[in-house]
């Protein structure tokens, strides 16, 4: 049987818009030069290049000077905490991350823990959120830095991260947040949050992989990890990706003007898809924050029946889908934000994500709605656990 | 593949001589393997899998391949066999493959303390 493919994991990667491909193929063989060369080519991309500084300061409502370009979330979020407790180590050597943050944050963090740094893991409730209580408990005299997520990419809770980063800063600690799924959904704005640093990434906003930045609020501390030629005022060392910066930048200006009405219709999406989802099938749980979650992001638990499975069924109808974070597929241990939510073992295995993006029709939804609903019923009749 | 979407000998058997059941809910693979045994012969053999894609393969092969074969002939398939016989699992999956041939294992032990 052949099926129009339904693209179900914007959370896992989004397609590059096709204004933004526009934006961006000059910068592949005609405007190659590099932003460091003295010649008329490279100085041309150095003006670029800082306008497209600009594009993301504005987004985010920052300084163009408190803008880093990186590769990737995963970098800057690399960046962000091993930099910031590297370069602050003389000043305390305390971490405190959430226990549902991505695995760059998680391993950062492990990684400072085998290197003398302290690292403390705040508890979420059972929607995956942060009390900013716990942030305030969990701080001790020689805490340098707090990092929790704006929203979580498996569930899609939204936390309070301007409560978070009150606290932070009464106490005198710095505050970093992961927005790489948040950006170009709703709206990340670091003076609102109140944030010292931050991570955004461009492949989930319908820009190209292989961009991303991090704020860094002027006047902190941090220490580079890529050292070399000295780009991007020494904190990142490597030739300047012009095509996929320039392609960033245009993603961004775009979901400016874009984002409040495809949200507003997500988000109709979004709720058409769980209300529809939890009336036809009675073994089905939502994970996550039933409000405040990403307008795109639908994630569910299945009793008695393996996630894997319901992919793998979905996959068979031509639906995109995923069990939680795309990058923990090939891992076979259960999800830590699951289990960080208090769930059982069990519950975890069943668990599916669903996320929306720019091309769902609500035509879509009801074609994954029955699709579903047939995949589950036959995975029941394979399950030891209903009895028939 | 094909054996994840049509799996053959689905569900449990009511009047089963033998019934083998191996994993856990917390692994996240759990095989339960039917018996329906003539002379030593295993006549009939139905699965019940809460597992990933090559878990549910695996047992709906191994229930084909040791249809008509005896006890002892079927205690011979191995882990490698049922791979075989699906052309392959990836490597992360070979677990799965292990606990089909498990839970026959488990059957039969039950079957023998019957008789």
């Amino acid at each position: 049987m052949k099926h129009k493919l339904i693209y179900a994991d914007y959370a896992a990667t989004t397609p590059i818009d096709k204004r933004v491909v526009r934006a961006m193929l000059p910068y592949f063989d005609k405007k190659y030069g590099n932003p460091a060369s003295m010649h008329k080519m490279g100085q041309d991309n150095l003006i670029v290049l800082n306008k497209c500084r600009k594009i993301a300061a504005d987004f985010i409502g920052a300084n163009d000077n408190e803008i880093i370009f990186t590769g990737s979330a995963s970098e800057s979020n690399n960046l962000a905490i091993k930099g910031v407790m590297w370069a602050t180590k003389n000043k305390g050597n305390h971490l405190i991350v959430s226990s549902v943050e991505h695995d760059c944050v998680l391993e950062s963090a492990k990684w400072l823990s085998k290197n003398g740094f302290e690292v403390s893991y705040l508890p979420v409730d059972e929607y995956g959120m942060v009390d900013p209580k716990s942030v305030e408990k969990a701080i001790k005299k020689n805490t340098i830095l707090v990092s929790v997520m704006q929203a979580n990419n498996e569930i899609g809770t939204i936390n309070p991260v301007s409560e978070i980063a009150k606290i932070c800063h009464k106490k005198g600690v710095l505050f970093h947040t992961d927005a790489a799924q948040t950006c170009g959904k709703i709206e990340v704005n670091v003076q609102k949050i109140d944030a010292d640093l931050l991570t955004a990434s461009s492949h989930k906003m319908y820009g190209p992989k292989g961009a991303a930045f991090l704020y860094i609020k002027k006047g902190i501390k941090i220490e580079p990890w890529i050292h070399g030629g000295g780009q991007e005022n020494g904190m990142r060392s490597s030739t300047v990706n012009m095509p996929a910066i320039v392609g960033f930048a245009s993603a961004m200006e775009i979901a400016k003007k874009e984002m409040r009405a495809e949200s507003f219709r997500l988000t109709k999406l979004r709720d058409k898809l769980i209300k529809e989802i939890l009336l036809r099938i009675p073994t089905a749980k939502l994970n996550g924050h039933s409000e405040k979650r990403l307008p795109n992001n639908v994630s569910f638990r299945f009793a008695y029946i393996e996630g894997e499975s319901i992919v793998y069924w979905l996959n068979e109808y031509g639906i995109m889908a995923s069990t939680g974070s795309a990058c923990s597929s090939p891992k076979l241990t259960p999800s830590h934000v699951l289990t960080a939510c208090g769930l059982k073992k069990e519950e975890i295995h069943g668990s599916l994500r669903l996320s929306l993006g720019k091309e769902t029709t609500e035509k879509d939804i009801d074609f994954i709605v029955e699709k579903l609903e047939i995949a589950v019923k036959k995975l029941n009749e394979l399950s030891p656990f209903i009895k028939k | 593949m094909q054996y994840f979407r049509k799996p053959k000998n689905l569900g449990p058997m009511k009047d089963a001589d033998a019934v083998g059941q191996v994993g856990n809910m917390v692994c996240g693979d759990v095989m339960k393997i039917y018996l329906k045994i003539k002379n030593k012969v295993i006549t009939k053999a139905t699965f019940e899998t809460f597992g990933c894609v090559s878990a549910i393969a695996s047992s709906s092969i191994l229930t084909e391949m040791i249809k008509g074969k005896t006890i002892e002939e079927a205690l011979k398939i191995t882990k490698q066999d049922v791979i075989d016989a699906l052309d392959g699992l990836p490597a992360i999956k070979i677990h799965c493959s292990v606990l089909a041939t498990e839970a026959l294992a488990k059957a039969v032990e039950n079957y023998r303390k019957k008789i």
